[in-house]
């Protein structure tokens, strides 16, 4: 891990009318980390999300993000244009449901490829050669891809989502939920994936959920949050098994263990 | 307006529109002109005919045409289909000028779906008829999204659409309204012309005007202005060949239209640019 933050999010304001749903929230992120945001329905998940990567609007606050390039820009008050590059280029987001993701009427291989080839690919076999080599990463049989997603089960579209994050060789991925809405036994092979991945490709990675057993499985650090506000955080571990905040307490007693 | 030129245009104003509607184009006209391939939007008028017949088209000849023009009309080629002739009849009421079906001897060409195989001039016009402009339309439905893509040259998303192509055929299939990139910058549909007619478009010494009256919006093409046909490196942009030459005339390097002559499935080929046929059965006098 290098001394420099890759992710340096500051007092970040996210405001709905009158309602803060992201409250002056902060935190960095080392490269090669992975950071869990637990918390319930509501508490600003997914807004803290997307106010990383600018698909939402932040009220206040800063999101400093340290690019390839080694320079240091704020994604809040960068150009449109340029925030979009940079974050097609360096940013994978992997959403909760893969229909949000994807594009159903093109087949598996344009999914993969399109990242690319908004970056400017025009070798057709290249373009077809790196989307099955990051299909294959994820355990799709690369001979399904000129298969539709739609053909595919949910762990799969899931994966495929996955698939199109990682094809630009992101620095930082953020995942809203990526186990949501897949059973038990999918859930689990998902995991051991994505584990695998950000091991092997060093991987920073923000994964909001509100499964504590995804943040134990995946994350180094976690953040608690409630209200918009980050009530609690720390080493994963730590905070899991000797919860400080009252809140806290409450969501992790409330597992139910099998 | 004097009293003849009143006769020659029935009762009209001169080439129907009303001379502030024409101001108004002109000046969508000149913006177009100024930012080649950018879709311009303008207040389309409600025209005597139905959208999808050429309505954009006709405003911007409308507006362009003077009394010294000579028009030429062409639909699939054809100088005597439907759409051609009455729109050619529309403007020798409304305008009273002059009207030809020699691509040489006109100044200005209204086209739905071809370019003549005649070389053209500096000086002459080309008009289009456009019914969707929005080249990544069937791609993003939304306005505000492709109006932003247009504004960031994000293009990625055609290729798409051509990766498609190849992934499912073995080949980019698209074979009229190909995508054209203008000067590098904007992403344009050259309106559903056969992408054998895509070459053409390429610093052509023509001034080249698009009208899409459904959708309100002009964009342009100026003289000498680089077109490029969106392809792969390992795929690249070709056009249609035909096995067959002209049953009429003998050409083998023009567009040819495939005609089914009976119910018993006889076939024949001749050049879909009529003029063009016809000039080469039968030289004019120049």
């Amino acid at each position: 891990m290098s001394d420099e933050p890759l992710l340096e999010v500051q007092s970040l304001t996210v405001r709905y009318g009158e309602r803060a749903a992201c409250n002056d929230v902060s935190f960095s992120l080392w490269p090669g980390e992975v950071l869990a945001v637990v918390g319930e329905s509501g508490s600003g998940k997914t807004t803290l999300l997307n106010a990383i990567c600018g698909r939402v609007a932040a009220s206040a606050g800063a999101v400093r993000f340290r690019a390839a390039d080694g320079r240091v820009r704020d994604l809040r008050t960068l150009p449109e244009a340029e925030l979009r590059r940079l974050v097609r280029a360096e940013i994978g987001f992997v959403h909760q449901n893969p229909r949000d993701g994807l594009r159903l009427g093109v087949s598996a291989g344009a999914n993969t490829g399109e990242p690319i080839m908004a970056a400017g690919a025009r070798y057709y076999g290249d373009i077809r050669r790196t989307a099955a080599f990051w299909l294959e990463r994820v355990e799709i049989d690369p001979a399904r891809m000129d298969e539709l997603p739609a053909m595919f089960s949910g762990g799969m579209q899931q994966r495929l989502q996955i698939a199109r994050a990682l094809v630009t060789k992101p620095r930082l991925v953020l995942m809203d939920e990526p186990t949501g809405g897949l059973d038990v036994s999918v859930q689990a092979k998902l995991l051991d994936l994505l584990r695998r991945l950000t091991a092997e490709l060093g991987l920073a990675a923000v994964v909001v959920t509100h499964d504590l057993g995804v943040a134990r499985l995946l994350a180094h650090r976690i953040l608690v949050m409630r209200n918009g506000r980050v009530i609690e955080s720390g080493i994963t571990d730590q905070v899991l098994d000797d919860p400080q905040h009252a809140y806290t307490q409450l969501l992790v007693s409330s597992v139910l263990v099998t | 307006m004097t009293a003849t030129a009143e006769r020659l245009s029935g009762g009209y104003n001169f080439a129907y529109l009303d001379e502030q509607t024409k101001r108004m184009i002109r000046r969508a006209l000149l913006k177009a002109v100024a930012v080649p391939g950018y879709q311009v939007p303008f207040a389309g008028r409600e025209m005597p005919l139905p959208y999808g017949w050429g309505t954009g088209g006709i405003q911007v000849t409308a507006s362009i045409i003077g009394p010294d023009d000579r028009l030429k009309v062409i639909d699939q080629g054809s100088d005597n289909t439907t759409n051609a002739v009455s729109i050619r009849r529309f403007f020798a009421k409304t305008t009273g000028v002059a009207v030809t079906t020699r691509t040489a001897d006109a100044t200005v060409i209204q086209s739905r779906h071809r370019i003549p195989e005649t070389s053209l001039r500096a000086g002459q016009i080309m008009v289009f008829q456009v019914p969707i402009p929005e080249p990544l339309r069937w791609l993003e439905p939304r306005e505000t999204v492709t109006r932003r893509m247009h504004a960031e040259a994000d293009y990625g998303l055609m290729y798409v659409k051509l990766y498609e192509d190849i992934a499912r055929m073995g080949r980019i299939t698209t074979a009229y309204d190909y995508p054209v990139m203008i000067h590098g910058r904007y992403l344009m549909r050259p309106s559903p012309i056969p992408r054998f007619d895509n070459p053409k478009l390429d610093r052509s010494p023509a001034l080249m005007l698009f009208g899409a009256g459904r959708e309100k919006r002009i964009y342009a093409l100026p003289p000498h202005t680089p077109v490029k046909s969106l392809d792969f490196d390992d795929h690249p942009f070709t056009v249609e060949r035909w096995s067959q030459r002209c049953q009429r005339c003998g050409s083998a390097d023009s567009f040819l239209d495939e005609i089914v002559m009976d119910d018993r499935g006889t076939r024949r080929f001749v050049c879909s640019d009529t003029d063009y046929c016809d000039g080469r059965l039968a030289p004019q006098a120049p």
